[in-house]
Protein backbone atom coordinates (compact mmCIF):
# COMPACT_ATOMS: atom_id res chain seq x y z
CA UNK A 1 0.00 0.00 0.00
CA UNK A 2 2.66 2.61 0.82
CA UNK A 3 5.08 1.78 -1.79
CA UNK A 4 1.48 2.02 -4.67
CA UNK A 5 0.99 5.23 -2.84
CA UNK A 6 4.75 6.31 -3.53
CA UNK A 7 4.79 4.84 -7.07
CA UNK A 8 1.63 7.25 -7.51
CA UNK A 9 3.18 10.25 -6.19
CA UNK A 10 5.95 10.10 -8.46
CA UNK A 11 3.96 9.17 -11.54
CA UNK A 12 1.98 12.46 -10.60
CA UNK A 13 5.35 14.50 -11.07
CA UNK A 14 6.75 12.73 -13.94
CA UNK A 15 3.55 13.63 -15.21
CA UNK A 16 4.26 17.23 -14.07
CA UNK A 17 7.69 17.13 -15.70
CA UNK A 18 6.65 16.18 -18.52
CA UNK A 19 3.79 19.08 -19.04
CA UNK A 20 6.05 20.89 -18.05
CA UNK A 21 8.09 20.95 -21.26
CA UNK A 22 5.54 22.00 -23.51
CA UNK A 23 4.14 25.80 -24.63
CA UNK A 24 6.24 28.24 -26.12
CA UNK A 25 5.59 29.46 -30.10
CA UNK A 26 5.17 32.70 -31.13
CA UNK A 27 5.96 34.75 -34.46
CA UNK A 28 4.56 37.14 -37.14
CA UNK A 29 0.20 36.03 -36.68
CA UNK A 30 -3.01 37.85 -38.15
CA UNK A 31 -5.54 39.19 -36.12
CA UNK A 32 -8.46 38.64 -38.27
CA UNK A 33 -10.74 36.78 -36.80
CA UNK A 34 -10.53 33.30 -37.92
CA UNK A 35 -6.77 33.41 -37.85
CA UNK A 36 -6.44 33.57 -33.80
CA UNK A 37 -5.33 30.85 -32.34
CA UNK A 38 -7.86 30.48 -29.43
CA UNK A 39 -8.62 28.04 -26.37
CA UNK A 40 -11.68 27.17 -27.75
CA UNK A 41 -12.42 27.40 -31.25
CA UNK A 42 -14.43 30.29 -32.24
CA UNK A 43 -15.25 31.99 -28.96
CA UNK A 44 -13.11 34.64 -27.21
CA UNK A 45 -12.63 32.77 -23.09
CA UNK A 46 -12.33 35.24 -21.33
CA UNK A 47 -11.26 34.53 -17.26
CA UNK A 48 -11.75 36.94 -14.15
CA UNK A 49 -12.19 36.04 -10.57
CA UNK A 50 -15.96 34.44 -9.00
CA UNK A 51 -17.32 36.86 -7.50
CA UNK A 52 -16.54 39.54 -8.87
CA UNK A 53 -17.18 43.09 -7.83
CA UNK A 54 -18.01 46.15 -8.66
CA UNK A 55 -17.11 49.02 -9.99
CA UNK A 56 -15.54 46.26 -12.10
CA UNK A 57 -18.25 43.53 -12.99
CA UNK A 58 -22.10 43.38 -11.95
CA UNK A 59 -21.97 41.38 -8.52
CA UNK A 60 -25.21 39.95 -9.16
CA UNK A 61 -25.37 39.11 -13.28
CA UNK A 62 -21.53 38.17 -13.19
CA UNK A 63 -19.30 39.25 -15.96
CA UNK A 64 -21.24 38.24 -18.80
CA UNK A 65 -23.80 41.40 -18.37
CA UNK A 66 -21.52 43.81 -19.51
CA UNK A 67 -22.08 46.04 -16.74
CA UNK A 68 -18.93 47.41 -15.22
CA UNK A 69 -15.52 48.71 -16.10
CA UNK A 70 -13.63 46.01 -17.14
CA UNK A 71 -16.60 43.77 -18.30
CA UNK A 72 -17.29 46.97 -20.59
CA UNK A 73 -13.38 46.85 -22.03
CA UNK A 74 -13.93 43.25 -22.35
CA UNK A 75 -16.53 43.39 -24.72
CA UNK A 76 -15.37 46.51 -26.50
CA UNK A 77 -11.77 44.40 -26.93
CA UNK A 78 -13.87 41.55 -28.15
CA UNK A 79 -16.55 43.50 -30.37
CA UNK A 80 -12.83 44.99 -32.11
CA UNK A 81 -11.40 41.05 -32.43
CA UNK A 82 -14.93 40.70 -34.37
CA UNK A 83 -16.46 38.71 -31.74
CA UNK A 84 -19.93 39.12 -30.98
CA UNK A 85 -21.36 39.16 -27.11
CA UNK A 86 -22.73 35.68 -27.98
CA UNK A 87 -19.02 34.25 -28.69
CA UNK A 88 -17.24 35.79 -25.39
CA UNK A 89 -17.32 33.23 -22.85
CA UNK A 90 -16.14 33.54 -19.06
CA UNK A 91 -13.92 31.11 -16.95
CA UNK A 92 -13.70 31.84 -13.36
CA UNK A 93 -9.68 32.07 -12.75
CA UNK A 94 -8.56 33.38 -8.78
CA UNK A 95 -6.95 36.19 -8.82
CA UNK A 96 -3.48 34.49 -7.99
CA UNK A 97 -3.94 31.85 -10.31
CA UNK A 98 -4.40 34.60 -13.22
CA UNK A 99 -0.58 35.29 -13.35
CA UNK A 100 1.05 32.24 -11.65
CA UNK A 101 2.89 30.59 -14.53
CA UNK A 102 1.98 27.58 -16.91
CA UNK A 103 -0.81 26.76 -19.18
CA UNK A 104 -3.96 28.81 -19.23
CA UNK A 105 -7.55 27.91 -19.46
CA UNK A 106 -8.53 31.43 -20.53
CA UNK A 107 -7.41 33.29 -23.94
CA UNK A 108 -6.75 36.74 -21.52
CA UNK A 109 -8.22 37.20 -18.04
CA UNK A 110 -9.20 40.84 -16.95
CA UNK A 111 -9.54 41.06 -12.93
CA UNK A 112 -7.22 44.45 -11.73
CA UNK A 113 -4.23 42.94 -12.23
CA UNK A 114 -1.44 45.39 -11.84
CA UNK A 115 1.70 45.21 -14.81
CA UNK A 116 4.68 44.69 -12.68
CA UNK A 117 8.20 42.98 -13.28
CA UNK A 118 7.62 40.15 -11.51
CA UNK A 119 4.49 38.94 -13.12
CA UNK A 120 5.68 39.78 -16.35
CA UNK A 121 8.30 36.78 -15.83
CA UNK A 122 5.99 34.33 -15.56
CA UNK A 123 2.89 35.66 -17.95
CA UNK A 124 2.61 38.74 -20.80
CA UNK A 125 0.29 41.64 -20.31
CA UNK A 126 -1.60 44.00 -22.69
CA UNK A 127 -1.04 47.25 -22.63
CA UNK A 128 -2.69 49.00 -19.62
CA UNK A 129 -6.09 50.19 -19.72
CA UNK A 130 -6.43 51.51 -16.24
CA UNK A 131 -3.89 53.49 -14.39
CA UNK A 132 -4.60 52.91 -10.78
CA UNK A 133 -3.85 54.32 -7.38
CA UNK A 134 -3.78 52.71 -4.04
CA UNK A 135 -6.03 53.96 -1.61
CA UNK A 136 -6.27 53.22 2.05
CA UNK A 137 -10.08 52.29 3.64
CA UNK A 138 -10.66 52.87 7.04
CA UNK A 139 -13.70 54.05 9.63
CA UNK A 140 -14.83 57.54 9.44
CA UNK A 141 -14.76 57.67 12.74
CA UNK A 142 -11.46 56.01 13.97
CA UNK A 143 -8.07 57.16 14.34
CA UNK A 144 -6.65 56.76 11.40
CA UNK A 145 -8.73 58.80 9.21
CA UNK A 146 -7.25 61.55 10.45
CA UNK A 147 -3.84 60.76 9.07
CA UNK A 148 -2.34 62.93 6.41
CA UNK A 149 1.05 61.30 5.47
CA UNK A 150 2.55 58.25 5.26
CA UNK A 151 4.30 58.40 8.85
CA UNK A 152 0.87 58.69 10.43
CA UNK A 153 0.02 55.29 9.31
CA UNK A 154 2.96 53.30 10.73
CA UNK A 155 1.41 52.34 13.50
CA UNK A 156 -1.70 50.93 12.39
CA UNK A 157 -2.61 47.62 11.80
CA UNK A 158 -3.14 47.27 7.87
CA UNK A 159 -4.26 44.56 6.05
CA UNK A 160 -4.66 43.53 2.16
CA UNK A 161 -5.03 40.57 0.23
CA UNK A 162 -2.00 38.37 -0.59
CA UNK A 163 -0.01 38.42 -3.91
CA UNK A 164 -1.91 41.82 -4.64
CA UNK A 165 0.35 45.24 -5.04
CA UNK A 166 -1.97 46.70 -2.08
CA UNK A 167 0.26 44.48 0.06
CA UNK A 168 3.43 45.13 -1.27
CA UNK A 169 2.53 48.48 -1.11
CA UNK A 170 1.73 48.49 2.64
CA UNK A 171 4.91 46.35 3.28
CA UNK A 172 7.28 48.26 0.31
CA UNK A 173 5.91 51.97 1.22
CA UNK A 174 4.21 52.20 4.57
CA UNK A 175 6.44 49.84 5.94
CA UNK A 176 4.39 49.91 9.01
CA UNK A 177 5.69 48.91 12.84
CA UNK A 178 2.65 46.20 13.15
CA UNK A 179 2.79 43.16 10.80
CA UNK A 180 0.42 43.24 7.94
CA UNK A 181 -2.68 41.05 8.18
CA UNK A 182 -2.94 39.02 4.45
CA UNK A 183 -5.86 37.70 3.73
CA UNK A 184 -6.79 35.17 0.74
CA UNK A 185 -8.93 37.33 -1.12
CA UNK A 186 -10.86 40.83 -0.94
CA UNK A 187 -13.97 39.59 0.49
CA UNK A 188 -12.18 37.92 3.43
CA UNK A 189 -10.06 41.04 4.22
CA UNK A 190 -13.35 43.31 4.17
CA UNK A 191 -14.25 40.97 6.82
CA UNK A 192 -11.99 41.27 9.13
CA UNK A 193 -12.32 44.93 8.33
CA UNK A 194 -16.11 45.13 9.05
CA UNK A 195 -15.16 42.75 11.94
CA UNK A 196 -12.54 45.38 13.92
CA UNK A 197 -9.83 42.85 13.78
CA UNK A 198 -8.30 45.99 11.19
CA UNK A 199 -7.34 49.82 11.24
CA UNK A 200 -6.95 49.68 7.35
CA UNK A 201 -7.46 48.19 4.56
CA UNK A 202 -5.31 48.97 0.88
CA UNK A 203 -6.97 48.24 -1.93
CA UNK A 204 -7.25 50.08 -5.41
CA UNK A 205 -8.99 52.91 -5.74
CA UNK A 206 -12.32 52.52 -7.18
CA UNK A 207 -12.83 49.18 -5.29
CA UNK A 208 -12.32 51.17 -1.77
CA UNK A 209 -14.49 53.36 -3.66
CA UNK A 210 -17.55 50.94 -3.94
CA UNK A 211 -16.55 49.14 -0.16
CA UNK A 212 -17.36 52.49 1.30
CA UNK A 213 -20.08 53.70 -0.70
CA UNK A 214 -22.06 50.34 -0.89
CA UNK A 215 -20.44 47.60 1.66
CA UNK A 216 -19.56 48.78 4.70
CA UNK A 217 -21.18 51.41 6.66
CA UNK A 218 -19.36 54.08 8.13
CA UNK A 219 -16.19 53.48 6.29
CA UNK A 220 -14.38 56.40 3.99
CA UNK A 221 -11.62 56.17 1.79
CA UNK A 222 -8.99 58.32 4.13
CA UNK A 223 -6.70 58.37 0.89
CA UNK A 224 -5.51 57.89 -2.24
CA UNK A 225 -1.51 57.22 -2.73
CA UNK A 226 -0.37 58.21 -6.61
CA UNK A 227 2.54 55.84 -7.18
CA UNK A 228 5.94 57.63 -6.89
CA UNK A 229 7.87 56.47 -9.98
CA UNK A 230 5.86 55.11 -13.12
CA UNK A 231 2.35 55.13 -12.72
CA UNK A 232 0.80 51.68 -11.71
CA UNK A 233 -1.86 50.18 -14.86
CA UNK A 234 -4.04 47.37 -14.57
CA UNK A 235 -3.45 44.98 -17.61
CA UNK A 236 -4.54 42.00 -19.47
CA UNK A 237 -3.32 38.96 -18.73
CA UNK A 238 -1.47 36.27 -21.30
CA UNK A 239 -0.46 32.68 -21.35
CA UNK A 240 3.53 33.66 -21.90
CA UNK A 241 4.06 33.75 -25.79
CA UNK A 242 0.20 34.08 -26.65
CA UNK A 243 0.43 35.69 -29.75
CA UNK A 244 -3.36 37.25 -29.32
CA UNK A 245 -1.66 39.53 -27.13
CA UNK A 246 -0.22 41.84 -29.92
CA UNK A 247 -4.27 41.32 -31.68
CA UNK A 248 -5.63 42.34 -28.19
CA UNK A 249 -3.36 45.52 -27.87
CA UNK A 250 -4.37 46.61 -31.28
CA UNK A 251 -7.99 46.25 -30.63
CA UNK A 252 -7.29 48.19 -27.49
CA UNK A 253 -5.90 51.09 -28.80
CA UNK A 254 -8.87 51.41 -30.49
CA UNK A 255 -11.06 51.27 -27.70
CA UNK A 256 -12.69 53.98 -26.43
CA UNK A 257 -11.02 53.88 -22.96
CA UNK A 258 -12.07 57.72 -22.01
CA UNK A 259 -15.76 56.80 -22.89
CA UNK A 260 -15.97 53.68 -20.89
CA UNK A 261 -13.89 54.57 -17.83
CA UNK A 262 -16.34 58.25 -17.44
CA UNK A 263 -19.43 55.58 -17.44
CA UNK A 264 -18.29 53.08 -14.56
CA UNK A 265 -15.68 55.03 -12.68
CA UNK A 266 -16.56 58.68 -12.59
CA UNK A 267 -17.17 58.99 -9.06
CA UNK A 268 -13.71 58.22 -8.08
CA UNK A 269 -11.55 60.80 -8.61
CA UNK A 270 -12.34 62.54 -4.88
CA UNK A 271 -10.23 61.06 -2.18
CA UNK A 272 -7.43 63.10 -0.67
CA UNK A 273 -4.20 62.35 -1.89
CA UNK A 274 -1.03 61.41 -0.03
CA UNK A 275 2.71 61.77 -2.08
CA UNK A 276 4.50 58.60 -1.31
CA UNK A 277 8.13 59.70 -3.34
CA UNK B 1 23.45 -23.65 13.30
CA UNK B 2 25.89 -22.71 15.78
CA UNK B 3 25.53 -21.93 19.31
CA UNK B 4 26.21 -18.55 18.35
CA UNK B 5 23.77 -17.66 16.40
CA UNK B 6 20.99 -17.98 18.81
CA UNK B 7 19.81 -14.63 20.45
CA UNK B 8 19.78 -15.90 24.57
CA UNK B 9 22.58 -18.06 25.62
CA UNK B 10 20.80 -18.99 28.58
CA UNK B 11 21.83 -22.53 30.03
CA UNK B 12 18.41 -23.13 30.55
CA UNK B 13 17.27 -22.69 27.05
CA UNK B 14 15.88 -26.27 25.69
CA UNK B 15 17.75 -27.65 22.25
CA UNK B 16 14.11 -27.17 21.00
CA UNK B 17 13.61 -23.38 21.46
CA UNK B 18 17.27 -22.32 20.65
CA UNK B 19 16.85 -23.75 17.25
CA UNK B 20 13.30 -22.05 17.06
CA UNK B 21 14.64 -18.26 18.18
CA UNK B 22 17.56 -19.08 16.16
CA UNK B 23 15.46 -20.08 12.87
CA UNK B 24 13.18 -16.69 13.77
CA UNK B 25 16.42 -15.11 13.91
CA UNK B 26 17.73 -16.16 10.23
CA UNK B 27 14.33 -15.32 8.72
CA UNK B 28 13.84 -12.16 10.09
CA UNK B 29 17.60 -11.07 8.84
CA UNK B 30 15.97 -12.36 5.47
CA UNK B 31 13.27 -10.51 5.50
CA UNK B 32 15.36 -7.38 6.49
CA UNK B 33 17.50 -8.20 3.48
CA UNK B 34 15.36 -8.57 0.76
CA UNK B 35 13.24 -5.46 2.27
CA UNK B 36 15.91 -3.39 1.99
CA UNK B 37 17.44 -4.37 -1.26
CA UNK B 38 13.97 -4.11 -2.97
CA UNK B 39 13.35 -0.60 -1.38
CA UNK B 40 16.88 0.52 -2.67
CA UNK B 41 15.77 -0.77 -6.29
CA UNK B 42 12.49 0.71 -6.54
CA UNK B 43 13.59 3.69 -5.53
CA UNK B 44 16.45 3.79 -7.38
CA UNK B 45 14.77 2.98 -10.69
CA UNK B 46 12.45 5.75 -9.99
CA UNK B 47 14.72 8.65 -8.97
CA UNK B 48 17.11 7.64 -11.98
CA UNK B 49 13.56 7.99 -14.46
CA UNK B 50 12.65 11.02 -12.69
CA UNK B 51 16.13 12.83 -12.71
CA UNK B 52 16.51 11.69 -16.37
CA UNK B 53 13.18 13.34 -17.49
CA UNK B 54 12.87 16.17 -19.71
CA UNK B 55 11.33 18.04 -17.54
CA UNK B 56 13.19 17.64 -14.34
CA UNK B 57 15.14 20.85 -14.77
CA UNK B 58 11.95 23.15 -14.57
CA UNK B 59 10.35 20.07 -11.64
CA UNK B 60 13.60 21.31 -9.65
CA UNK B 61 13.99 24.82 -10.21
CA UNK B 62 10.26 25.23 -9.31
CA UNK B 63 10.15 23.19 -6.46
CA UNK B 64 13.07 21.94 -5.32
CA UNK B 65 15.40 24.98 -5.22
CA UNK B 66 18.03 25.66 -2.62
CA UNK B 67 18.31 29.54 -2.98
CA UNK B 68 14.39 30.02 -2.29
CA UNK B 69 14.66 27.68 0.76
CA UNK B 70 17.25 29.17 2.11
CA UNK B 71 16.10 32.87 1.17
CA UNK B 72 12.39 31.60 2.39
CA UNK B 73 12.90 30.14 5.15
CA UNK B 74 13.68 32.31 8.22
CA UNK B 75 10.65 33.74 7.58
CA UNK B 76 8.47 30.50 7.55
CA UNK B 77 10.01 29.64 10.79
CA UNK B 78 9.23 32.77 12.58
CA UNK B 79 5.72 32.32 11.46
CA UNK B 80 5.45 28.43 12.30
CA UNK B 81 6.22 29.68 16.01
CA UNK B 82 2.83 30.92 15.60
CA UNK B 83 1.39 27.61 14.74
CA UNK B 84 3.33 26.05 17.38
CA UNK B 85 1.90 27.91 19.81
CA UNK B 86 -1.46 27.98 18.75
CA UNK B 87 -1.54 23.96 18.41
CA UNK B 88 -0.17 23.30 21.71
CA UNK B 89 -2.75 25.86 23.86
CA UNK B 90 -5.61 24.45 21.89
CA UNK B 91 -4.40 20.21 22.36
CA UNK B 92 -4.62 21.09 26.21
CA UNK B 93 -8.13 22.65 26.06
CA UNK B 94 -8.92 19.89 23.63
CA UNK B 95 -7.87 17.34 25.73
CA UNK B 96 -10.15 18.92 28.69
CA UNK B 97 -13.12 19.68 27.06
CA UNK B 98 -13.28 15.99 25.21
CA UNK B 99 -12.61 14.16 28.58
CA UNK B 100 -16.11 15.83 30.86
CA UNK B 101 -17.73 15.55 27.35
CA UNK B 102 -17.11 11.65 27.07
CA UNK B 103 -17.89 11.54 30.61
CA UNK B 104 -20.77 13.00 30.37
CA UNK B 105 -22.21 11.05 27.23
CA UNK B 106 -20.71 7.70 29.07
CA UNK B 107 -22.72 8.64 32.52
CA UNK B 108 -26.44 6.54 33.29
CA UNK B 109 -27.44 8.79 36.01
CA UNK B 110 -31.07 9.59 35.12
CA UNK B 111 -30.39 12.90 36.45
CA UNK B 112 -27.85 14.05 33.99
CA UNK B 113 -30.20 12.94 31.27
CA UNK B 114 -30.09 16.85 29.99
CA UNK B 115 -26.73 16.97 29.55
CA UNK B 116 -26.22 13.92 28.15
CA UNK B 117 -28.44 14.56 25.17
CA UNK B 118 -26.46 18.46 24.74
CA UNK B 119 -23.69 16.24 25.04
CA UNK B 120 -24.63 13.55 22.12
CA UNK B 121 -25.87 16.94 19.64
CA UNK B 122 -23.19 18.76 20.30
CA UNK B 123 -20.54 16.11 18.64
CA UNK B 124 -23.19 15.34 16.15
CA UNK B 125 -23.45 19.01 15.12
CA UNK B 126 -19.63 20.03 15.46
CA UNK B 127 -18.61 16.68 13.31
CA UNK B 128 -20.91 17.64 10.51
CA UNK B 129 -19.55 21.20 10.20
CA UNK B 130 -16.48 21.66 8.04
CA UNK B 131 -13.47 23.27 10.14
CA UNK B 132 -13.40 26.06 7.65
CA UNK B 133 -17.18 27.25 7.87
CA UNK B 134 -16.69 27.11 11.82
CA UNK B 135 -13.66 29.13 11.78
CA UNK B 136 -15.32 31.94 9.30
CA UNK B 137 -18.18 31.59 11.29
CA UNK B 138 -16.26 33.05 14.54
CA UNK B 139 -13.13 34.55 13.27
CA UNK B 140 -15.00 37.49 11.29
CA UNK B 141 -18.38 36.57 12.18
CA UNK B 142 -18.43 37.09 16.31
CA UNK B 143 -16.04 40.10 16.04
CA UNK B 144 -18.40 41.99 13.30
CA UNK B 145 -20.94 41.33 15.83
CA UNK B 146 -18.91 44.11 18.00
CA UNK B 147 -20.40 42.76 21.26
CA UNK B 148 -18.83 44.32 24.30
CA UNK B 149 -16.22 42.14 26.08
CA UNK B 150 -16.04 39.75 23.29
CA UNK B 151 -12.42 39.53 21.82
CA UNK B 152 -11.69 40.40 18.14
CA UNK B 153 -8.31 38.39 17.98
CA UNK B 154 -7.36 36.22 15.55
CA UNK B 155 -5.02 33.67 17.66
CA UNK B 156 -8.10 33.71 19.74
CA UNK B 157 -10.92 32.74 17.39
CA UNK B 158 -8.64 30.29 16.21
CA UNK B 159 -7.63 28.53 18.70
CA UNK B 160 -11.48 28.26 19.92
CA UNK B 161 -12.46 26.79 16.49
CA UNK B 162 -10.03 24.50 16.85
CA UNK B 163 -11.10 23.17 20.45
CA UNK B 164 -14.63 23.31 19.43
CA UNK B 165 -13.99 21.08 16.39
CA UNK B 166 -11.46 18.59 17.79
CA UNK B 167 -13.19 18.11 20.99
CA UNK B 168 -16.00 16.65 19.25
CA UNK B 169 -13.99 13.59 17.53
CA UNK B 170 -11.77 13.67 20.44
CA UNK B 171 -14.50 13.13 22.60
CA UNK B 172 -15.69 10.06 20.40
CA UNK B 173 -11.91 8.72 21.11
CA UNK B 174 -12.43 8.88 24.88
CA UNK B 175 -15.77 7.33 24.65
CA UNK B 176 -14.28 4.43 22.85
CA UNK B 177 -11.99 4.16 25.42
CA UNK B 178 -14.32 4.43 28.07
CA UNK B 179 -16.39 1.42 26.47
CA UNK B 180 -13.82 -0.29 26.06
CA UNK B 181 -13.12 -0.69 29.78
CA UNK B 182 -15.22 -4.06 30.60
CA UNK B 183 -18.24 -4.12 32.46
CA UNK B 184 -17.08 -5.81 35.08
CA UNK B 185 -14.01 -3.82 36.36
CA UNK B 186 -17.57 -0.64 37.03
CA UNK B 187 -19.03 -4.09 38.71
CA UNK B 188 -16.42 -4.81 41.03
CA UNK B 189 -15.59 -1.40 41.74
CA UNK B 190 -19.51 -0.58 42.47
CA UNK B 191 -19.30 -3.83 45.00
CA UNK B 192 -15.93 -1.78 46.58
CA UNK B 193 -18.47 0.42 47.91
CA UNK B 194 -17.31 3.38 45.22
CA UNK B 195 -20.00 5.35 43.76
CA UNK B 196 -20.59 5.78 40.77
CA UNK B 197 -18.38 8.85 39.78
CA UNK B 198 -15.70 7.35 42.06
CA UNK B 199 -15.24 4.15 39.97
CA UNK B 200 -15.45 6.35 36.89
CA UNK B 201 -12.71 8.42 38.03
CA UNK B 202 -10.89 5.65 40.10
CA UNK B 203 -11.51 2.57 37.90
CA UNK B 204 -12.44 3.14 34.10
CA UNK B 205 -10.50 6.66 33.17
CA UNK B 206 -7.19 5.72 33.79
CA UNK B 207 -7.64 2.06 31.79
CA UNK B 208 -9.56 3.89 29.07
CA UNK B 209 -7.05 6.84 28.57
CA UNK B 210 -4.06 4.82 29.00
CA UNK B 211 -5.68 2.81 25.60
CA UNK B 212 -6.90 5.40 23.55
CA UNK B 213 -3.49 7.78 23.88
CA UNK B 214 -2.20 6.22 19.93
CA UNK B 215 -5.34 7.76 18.68
CA UNK B 216 -5.65 10.61 20.50
CA UNK B 217 -1.92 11.37 19.29
CA UNK B 218 -3.25 10.11 15.94
CA UNK B 219 -5.62 13.58 16.08
CA UNK B 220 -2.75 16.19 18.09
CA UNK B 221 -0.74 15.14 14.95
CA UNK B 222 -3.93 15.95 12.28
CA UNK B 223 -4.59 19.23 14.70
CA UNK B 224 -0.65 20.32 14.22
CA UNK B 225 -1.58 20.53 10.76
CA UNK B 226 -4.66 22.55 11.06
CA UNK B 227 -2.94 25.40 12.69
CA UNK B 228 -2.60 26.34 9.10
CA UNK B 229 -6.23 27.73 9.11
CA UNK B 230 -4.55 30.45 11.22
CA UNK B 231 -3.35 32.22 8.02
CA UNK B 232 -7.17 32.80 6.94
CA UNK B 233 -7.99 35.07 9.48
CA UNK B 234 -5.16 37.01 8.05
CA UNK B 235 -1.94 36.17 10.34
CA UNK B 236 1.36 35.79 9.16
CA UNK B 237 2.13 31.92 10.45
CA UNK B 238 4.49 29.56 8.18
CA UNK B 239 2.25 28.83 5.65
CA UNK B 240 0.73 32.45 4.67
CA UNK B 241 4.55 33.54 4.75
CA UNK B 242 5.83 30.95 2.42
CA UNK B 243 2.15 32.05 -0.12
CA UNK B 244 3.50 35.54 0.69
CA UNK B 245 6.70 34.20 -0.86
CA UNK B 246 5.34 32.10 -3.59
CA UNK B 247 3.23 34.90 -5.23
CA UNK B 248 6.17 36.92 -5.19
CA UNK B 249 8.83 35.09 -7.22
CA UNK B 250 6.51 32.22 -8.53
CA UNK B 251 8.56 29.51 -6.88
CA UNK B 252 6.86 26.85 -5.11
CA UNK B 253 9.94 25.56 -2.76
CA UNK B 254 8.80 27.79 0.18
CA UNK B 255 5.52 25.60 0.37
CA UNK B 256 8.14 22.71 0.25
CA UNK B 257 9.90 24.40 2.96
CA UNK B 258 6.73 25.25 5.17
CA UNK B 259 5.04 21.42 4.85
CA UNK B 260 9.00 20.55 6.31
CA UNK B 261 8.72 22.42 9.20
CA UNK B 262 5.18 20.59 9.75
CA UNK B 263 6.77 17.41 9.11
CA UNK B 264 9.47 18.16 11.10
CA UNK B 265 7.03 18.13 14.26
CA UNK B 266 4.47 15.05 13.02
CA UNK B 267 6.60 12.63 11.31
CA UNK B 268 8.65 12.06 15.12
CA UNK B 269 4.95 11.83 16.71
CA UNK B 270 3.34 9.54 14.19
CA UNK B 271 6.56 7.45 14.67
CA UNK B 272 6.00 7.46 18.70
CA UNK B 273 2.45 6.62 18.25
CA UNK B 274 3.48 3.47 16.29
CA UNK B 275 5.68 2.71 18.91
CA UNK B 276 3.16 3.27 21.31
CA UNK B 277 0.78 0.91 19.77
CA UNK B 278 3.49 -1.91 18.62
CA UNK B 279 3.91 -1.95 22.62
CA UNK B 280 0.89 -2.19 23.91
CA UNK B 281 -0.04 -5.00 21.54
CA UNK B 282 3.07 -7.01 22.84
CA UNK B 283 1.88 -6.17 26.15
CA UNK B 284 -2.14 -7.29 25.72
CA UNK B 285 -1.11 -10.03 23.18
CA UNK B 286 2.05 -11.34 24.64
CA UNK B 287 3.38 -11.32 20.98
CA UNK B 288 5.53 -8.92 18.74
CA UNK B 289 4.41 -8.23 15.29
Amino acid sequence: MKKSIALIAVLAMLLAACAAEEGGGGGDVSCEKDDLTLVQEGVLTIGTDEPSFPPWFDFEGGPETGTGFESAVAYAVAGELGFTEDEVTWVVVPFNNAFAPGEKDFDFDINQVSISEEREEAVDFSDGYYDVNQALLGFSDSEIASATSIDELKSYRLGAQVGTTSLDFITDVIQPETEPLVYDTNADAKAAFDAGQLDGLVLDLPTAFFVSAVEIEGSTVIAQFPSAGESEQFGMVFEEGNPLRDCVNEALANVDLEAIQQEWLSDVVEAPIIETG
Amino acid sequence: MTEAEAPHRDPDLSPGRARRLAYQNRQRRRSLLIGAVSTVLVFGVVILVVVNSPGWPTVRESFFSWEDFKASFPEILTGFARNVRIFLIAEVFILIVALILAVIRSSRAPVLTPLRLAATAYVDIIRGIPTIILLFLLGFGVPALRLQGVPNSQEFWAITTLVISYSAYVAEVYRAGIDSVHESQTSAARSLGLSSAQSMRWVVLPQAVRRVIPPLLNDFVALQKDSALLALLGVQEAFRRSQIYVAETFNFTAYLAAAFLFMLVTIPLARFTDYLIRRQRERTTGTSV
